[in-house]
C-alpha cells in the first residue's frame, strides 16, 4: 500500500514514520509488530495502554487479538503502568550465588515496593528478572536500558536513590 | 601458556566499557580480508572450507555449521535469509554480548561471508530485547559498514548485494530456539514450529534460512582467512575443533569470558579465573548453561568439548560454566533453574508446560523442608516423561539439571526430606549495612 493511501491511525506521527522507515526491509507487515510495539511503548511512557495496542493493530492491519497475544507473550511489553524508571534485578543462578536475592530485597525495601508495584511517587517499578546475560558482573540489575554490576545492597540502594 | 586468542584477539586487553573496535582499526588488523577472499571463491568452495574446518554451532546444539549451510537449496524462487541468533538467554551465558560489545565487525564479516556462501541477500541479527546498548553498537557498526561499501548494493565492489538489519526481541528465552526465533521475527508469539520442515527449506517468511549463533559466525572470517586445516588443528580431536569462549561465573574469584582451544577443563578455567572464591572447595559445576546436567567436583579435569561432556552425561551447550562451592545447596540451585524453565516454557506442549512447573513445585517443597519420601524417584519419573516429548528442546533443557540432581546428588535430596529442612540454609553473602 502506498504511504499516501494509509489512513490515519491512533499512532503519533514519529512512531508512524519510524515504522514506515522499516517497512522496506521486511517482506510482511506482521514482521513490523515487535519493532512497532517497542516504538509505541516508548511513546506511551514504558507501557502499552489499550489505545496503544489498538493503534498498532490498526497501523499494521492486524486483528487486535493477535497484537494482544504478542504483548502478553513477551516480558518486556507491559499492559499496566510502570514507574518512570524500571528496575530489573536478576536472581537467576549465577546472580543468586553472589547475593542477587539480597539485592532485590535491598532495592524493594528502599523503595517500599513489592514485585510489579510502582513506588508511591511514580518513580520506580521493580521486578525480579531472569538472566540478563551479564553473569561476570553478578550480582547485577538493569535500570531502564543500563546494566549495573558488581552490586552490594548498599550500592544498589544508592543507585535507585539517585534516580530522578 | 602459548595459545593466542583468535576471537578475542582485538579485545582481550581492552578495559571494561571501552568503545568497540571501529571499522578503521578492524581493517588495519586484517579485518574484512576474509570477506574479500571469500568473494573471490565460489560459494560451494566456502561451504566446503567451513565443513572441513569442523566448526560446530556455538549456540548449544553443536550442529556442524558447514553442513547446515549445505542444506540450503541452490535453486530457490524465494529469497534466502541468514538469521544470526544473538538472543543469548541461557542462564550463565554472556560471551555473545562480549563479542558484540567489543568487536562487532568480526560478527558482521562472518554474517556477510555466510550470506555470500548460501546466496542470501538479507541478514537479520535477532538480538534479545534486553541488549539495548548492544543493539545500538551493532546498528552503528552496520552504518559504518554501509558507508565503507562493505554492505549494501555491492559488497566490497564485487557486485554481491546484502542488506543487514538488527531485529530486537522483547524478552523470551524460547526465542533463542531457532523456529521460535523465526516466529518472533515474523511478528508472532515465539512458539517453536513443528520440524520438519527445517528452516533450511522453510524458514523465515517461508523461505530457505540459515540460523547461526553469534560466536559460530565470528569464527568464519578466521576460517576463510587462515584455512580449514589451521582451524581443525585447534582443539581435542577432529570432531571438536577451533577456539572456544568459556563463560565462567558463580563462586570464582574472576568471573568472565576466557578463550581456549575447545576442550579446556574446569581446572584450566579455574586457574585462569583466579581460583575458587575465597579459596573454598568446589562442590559441583554446570559446564554448559542452565540446560546442562550438573557435574560433581571430581569431573573438573574433564576436557569440556562436545563429545567428552556428552559422554559424561552432560553437554557443552553454550559453554556457560557455573561454579558452586561447598556452601551451596544444590536443591536450591536446581529449584531456581526449574523456576526459570517453568517461566520460560511457551506453553504449547503439555509435557513441557506441566513438567517444568511440577519440577519447580516438587523441588520447591523439598527445599522448604516439606519433601516426601520418594520425591527423588518422582523427579526421575517426571523427567522421563518430559524428555523427547515436545516440539523443541526446552523440556529437555529442564530435564538436564533436574535429573542430574535426582540421580547424582540424591543424598542431598534425602537429607532435606529426612530432616525436614535444608541442611545448607542460605548464607547471606553481604553483611547488612542498613
Amino acid at each position: 500500500m502506498a504511504e499516501s493511501a494509509r489512513r490515519a491511525t491512533g499512532l503519533p506521527e514519529d512512531v508512524r514514520s519510524a515504522i514506515a522507515e522499516l517497512r522496506k526491509h521486511y517482506p510482511t507487515e506482521e514482521a513490523l509488530l515487535l519493532p512497532a510495539l517497542h516504538f509505541a511503548q516508548k511513546h506511551w511512557g514504558g507501557w502499552l495502554p489499550e489505545e496503544a495496542i489498538l493503534a498498532v493493530a490498526q497501523e499494521l492491519q492486524l486483528p487486535a487479538a493477535r497484537v494482544y497475544g504478542v504483548v502478553t507473550f513477551y516480558d518486556l511489553f507491559h499492559q499496566n503502568p510502570v514507574g518512570r524508571h524500571r528496575v530489573r534485578v536478576c536472581t537467576n543462578l549465577s546472580c543468586a550465588l553472589r547475593g542477587g536475592n539480597e539485592i532485590l530485597e535491598a532495592v524493594q525495601g528502599r523503595l517500599g515496593v513489592r514485585e510489579n508495584e510502582v513506588s508511591g511517587d511514580g518513580k520506580c517499578s521493580v521486578v525480579e528478572f531472569e538472566c540478563l546475560g551479564a553473569c561476570e558482573q553478578a550480582p547485577m540489575m538493569m535500570v531502564d536500558d543500563e546494566y549495573h554490576g558488581r552490586l552490594t545492597p548498599e550500592r544498589a540502594r544508592r543507585i535507585v536513590e539517585e534516580l530522578d | 601458556m602459548s595459545y593466542e586468542p583468535v576471537l578475542l584477539r582485538r579485545s582481550a586487553g581492552a578495559a571494561p566499557g571501552a568503545p568497540p573496535v571501529g571499522i578503521g582499526a578492524y581493517r588495519d588488523d586484517g579485518g574484512y580480508e576474509g570477506l574479500a577472499k571469500a568473494l573471490t571463491m565460489a560459494p560451494a568452495e566456502i561451504i566446503e572450507e567451513v565443513k572441513a574446518s569442523g566448526l560446530r554451532g556455538r549456540g548449544g546444539a553443536g550442529f556442524p555449521a558447514g553442513v547446515k549451510w549445505s542444506f540450503i537449496p541452490k535453486e530457490s524462487d524465494k529469497p534466502k535469509y541468514l538469521v544470526c541468533n544473538a538472543d543469548e538467554s541461557e542462564p550463565g551465558t554472556f560471551k555473545d554480548r562480549l563479542l558484540i560489545e567489543t568487536d562487532p565487525h568480526q560478527l558482521l564479516e562472518g554474517c556477510a561471508i555466510c550470506c555470500y556462501a548460501v546466496g542470501a541477500p538479507v541478514c537479520y541479527i535477532y538480538i534479545r530485547g534486553e541488549y539495548v546498548r548492544q543493539a545500538e553498537i551493532l546498528e552503528s557498526a552496520i552504518r559504518e559498514a554501509y558507508q565503507a561499501g562493505v554492505l549494501g548494493e555491492s559488497v566490497l565492489g564485487k557486485g554481491f548485494k546484502l542488506d543487514m538489519r538488527v531485529h530486537r526481541g522483547a524478552g523470551a528465552y524460547i526465542c533463542g530456539e531457532e523456529t521460535g526465533m523465526l516466529e518472533s521475527l515474523e511478528g508472532r508469539r515465539g512458539q517453536p514450529r513443528v520440524k520438519p520442515p527445517f528452516p533450511a527449506i522453510i524458514g523465515a517468511f517461508g523461505a530457505p534460512t540459515v540460523i547461526n549463533n553469534v560466536e559460530t559466525l565470528c569464527n568464519v572470517p578466521h576460517i576463510i582467512q587462515r584455512g580449514a586445516d589451521w582451524f581443525a588443528g585447534i582443539g581435542t580431536d577432529e570432531r571438536n575443533t577451533g577456539p572456544k569462549l568459556y563463560c565462567i561465573s558463580g563462586h570464582v574469584e574472576k568471573p568472565g569470558v576466557y578463550e581456549f582451544p575447545i576442550g579446556a577443563s574446569l581446572d584450566t578455567l579455574l586457574e585462569a579465573a583466579g581460583g575458587m572464591l575465597a579459596g573454598r572447595a568446589l562442590k559441583a559445576f554446570i559446564p554448559g548453561g542452565a540446560s546442562a546436567a550438573l557435574l560433581p567436583a571430581d569431573k573438573s579435569h574433564l576436557p569440556m568439548d562436545f563429545d567428552n561432556l556428552a559422554k559424561a552425561g552432560s553437554m557443552l551447550g553454550s559453554a556457560a560454566v557455573v561454579v558452586m562451592d561447598e556452601t551451596t545447596c544444590l536443591v536450591r540451585s536446581v529449584y531456581r533453574l526449574a523456576k526459570f524453565f517453568a517461566h520460560e516454557s511457551c506453553g504449547q506442549c503439555t509435557p513441557c508446560r506441566e513438567g517444568t512447573n511440577w519440577s519447580q513445585l516438587v523441588l520447591g517443597r523439598i527445599e522448604k523442608g516439606h519433601g516426601r519420601p520418594g520425591d527423588a524417584e518422582l523427579l526421575v519419573r517426571m523427567t522421563a516423561n518430559m524428555s523427547g516429548t515436545a516440539l523443541c528442546a526446552l523440556a529437555d533443557a529442564c530435564v538436564g539439571p533436574v535429573r542430574s540432581l535426582a540421580q547424582n546428588f540424591r543424598p542431598e535430596i534425602e537429607e532435606h526430606i529426612n530432616s525436614g529442612r535444608c541442611p545448607l540454609p542460605y548464607r547471606r553473602v553481604f553483611e547488612e549495612t542498613a
